[in-house]
């Protein structure tokens, strides 16, 4: 059974268009930056705004207000009640359908022994850490059995260990899950481990889909290459020549025509205080415009034509003495650029 | 170290204080302690203080059943003209209160707007009665409760409403399970600050439903009474009233005294 999905939603000055399809267990995550339109995407879904179409297996949802919607949806801070028990949270969803409170109960006892919060039953929402609450509020939406599983940012509140073990133990929830899922986010790595299907959002429309490899490989836009982390450019390609459209030539290993997109990943730019002799090889000459420290390598933002990210070892920033305002030479691989067509 | 306070500030502040506080002193002060026991089980003390105590919780109740839907409606529902209709709703709180029992006289008395079919359709007269004085109490006390109650409604994110609605919830349910538990604290303020307005009632209650002995006599009308014939009695039913107003504000001390 497949679902799709057509959201239209104009407001104050912002226009979503946005066509989704999600297949029966499939999980979709739409990526993008914030005010992408994506939190408005889950709401029209939702029904909680207006101006989307929705069919499911040839039935359509439109006009059913958002209680008669089979969805569930754990929003970003959880949004867990208060003034209920957890069990009484898991099992809201199944007394408002009109399930019996034995049996309602019962079925979200089985859910939070599933996400392995059984003893918090009796306990109240706020006394649960952000890792427990998240695990409560997956159950509350999954209790009900949605066709359609709505995720907001659901690691997004979370601290970096247990962001790190809730993320697989979602990822493991998920792929039990038989319904549609559509994960909202903006972390590339949820989107990665989680999703099958990535959609990119930018400015309320889809700028780029594909597997999770398809993605990270050719990124299409500024804001994809950038969540992947790879130089990323536009220019024009006549054989092994490229001119980009922003300044500057290079020369790839593999000859193609016509207008295409150029990535190549920062480690693969290497830099020199001389002209570096040897071949086949792009130098150019840059300015160091900012150096940052990641995880294990640094990263030089250069100006030049074309302007270039470069990872390199902290030996190498101790050799080069690198500053900003500093003149260097980058020197890059025909063979590690790749190009596709646009 | 900080200068030291300006005269000019602590002075008024220091003879405002006393001036709220030395009545009060001077009451407990007056007060004819040898007979207040005797005057406190007096037949017209009781009935009077039975008779508020029924008619303002009765008040209450009837601002709890219309004013808690009308405050969520002013907070949720998306009305035209909504700020129009919120101001409306606290006029009673600046009128004064003999006005407003000019206007229920007005509205419900036997010649009144609607008073007048209520007679000769049903034979129902509200004014001078027991029920009389429920009203009065209720007309003037209600904005007090759909204030405290619209402002939780206004306070409470409304997303948990939406996270409800999510989950299959029509919104009656989601009105009961998810957001009155959620503004309890304001409902309960709302309501001891209504009930508390409704037994200090006065103005609106003496032109609305009269001065009858064991039907409409409430304290602060009892009170009135005693001051020309038995200023003991007077006394003694202020400081009961004065007993309660301190009782409310002990049960509010966490919303206002620490704030």
């Amino acid at each position: 059974m497949t679902l799709q999905a057509e959201l239209r939603v104009h407001r104050d000055g912002f226009t979503l268009e946005l066509d989704l399809v999600v297949e029966q267990g499939e999980v979709v995550a739409l990526l993008g930056p914030n005010g992408a339109g994506k939190t408005t995407a889950l709401r029209a879904l939702a029904g909680l705004l207006p101006g989307s179409r929705v069919t499911a297996d040839g039935s359509s949802w439109d006009g059913l207000p958002t209680e008669k919607r089979p969805v569930g949806v754990v929003f970003q801070d959880y949004l867990l009640f208060a003034t209920m028990s957890v069990l009484d949270n898991v099992a809201f969803g199944l007394r408002a359908r009109g399930a019996r409170k034995a049996e309602a109960d019962a079925a979200a006892l089985r859910w939070l022994t599933r996400v392995g919060l059984a003893e918090f039953a009796k306990a109240r929402p706020r006394t649960l850490s952000g890792g427990q609450a998240q695990r409560v509020a997956l159950a509350r939406a999954l209790a009900t059995s949605p066709e359609l599983l709505l995720l907001d940012e659901p690691l997004a509140a979370l601290d970096a260990s247990t962001r790190l073990r809730l993320r697989s133990e979602l990822g493991r929830h998920l792929r039990d899950y038989p319904g549609h899922t559509l994960l909202i986010t903006h972390d590339p790595l949820d989107a990665m481990v989680l999703a099958d299907r990535l959609v990119i959002v930018e400015n309320g429309r889809v700028v780029q889909q594909g597997t999770p490899r398809e993605v990270v490989r050719q990124p299409r836009t500024d804001y994809v290459a950038h969540l992947v982390g790879l130089n990323f450019y536009r220019g024009v390609a006549d054989g092994t020549e490229v001119r980009l459209d922003g300044g500057g030539t290079l020369t790839v290993a593999e000859p193609a025509r016509g207008p295409v997109h150029v990535v190549f990943a920062p480690s693969a730019v290497s830099l020199f205080t001389e002209r570096p002799a040897g071949s086949p090889r792009n130098t150019w000459r840059a300015v160091v415009a900012g150096v940052e420290q990641h995880a294990h390598t640094t990263r030089v933002d250069l100006d030049g034509s074309p302007a270039v990210f470069a990872d390199v070892t902290t030996a190498t920033v101790a050799e080069l003495r690198l500053r900003p305002g500093d003149p260097l030479w980058v020197s890059l691989k025909a063979t590690e650029i790749h190009t596709y067509a646009r | 170290m900080r200068s030291r306070l300006p005269v000019v500030l602590v002075l008024p502040a220091v003879v405002g204080l006393a001036f709220l506080l030395v009545p009060l002193v001077g009451l407990l002060v007056e007060a004819p302690w040898g007979t207040l026991p005797a005057q406190l089980l007096s037949a017209e003390v009781g009935q009077a203080l039975r008779l508020s105590l029924v008619c303002a919780s009765l008040a209450t109740l009837v601002c709890l059943v219309l004013g808690v839907p009308l405050a969520w409606l002013l907070a949720r529902g998306d009305l035209p003209g909504r700020g129009v209709l919120r101001a409306l709703v606290t006029v009673p709180l600046v009128l004064p209160p003999v006005v407003g029992g000019v206007a229920l006289l007005l509205v419900l008395g036997r010649r009144g707007l609607a008073g007048q079919y209520l007679d000769q359709w049903f034979g129902i007269s509200l004014p001078f009665t027991t029920t009389g004085v429920v009203l009065a109490e209720a007309f003037v006390a209600m904005p007090f409760l759909v204030i405290s109650v619209e402002g939780a409604l206004r306070a409470a994110d409304p997303r948990y409403e939406e996270a409800a609605a999510t989950l299959g919830a029509s919104r009656w349910l989601t009105f009961r399970r998810v957001t009155l538990p959620g503004v309890m604290p304001g409902v309960v303020a709302g309501t001891v600050l209504c009930w508390a307005r409704a037994l200090g009632e006065f103005g609106a209650t003496i032109t609305f439903a009269g001065n009858f002995p064991g039907e409409t006599t409430t304290m602060p009308l009892a009170v009135y009474l005693a001051l020309e014939t038995d200023p003991d009695a007077a006394i003694v039913l202020s400081i009961v009233l004065l007993l309660v107003s301190v009782g409310v504000l002990a049960g509010l001390r966490d919303r206002w005294i620490r704030a």
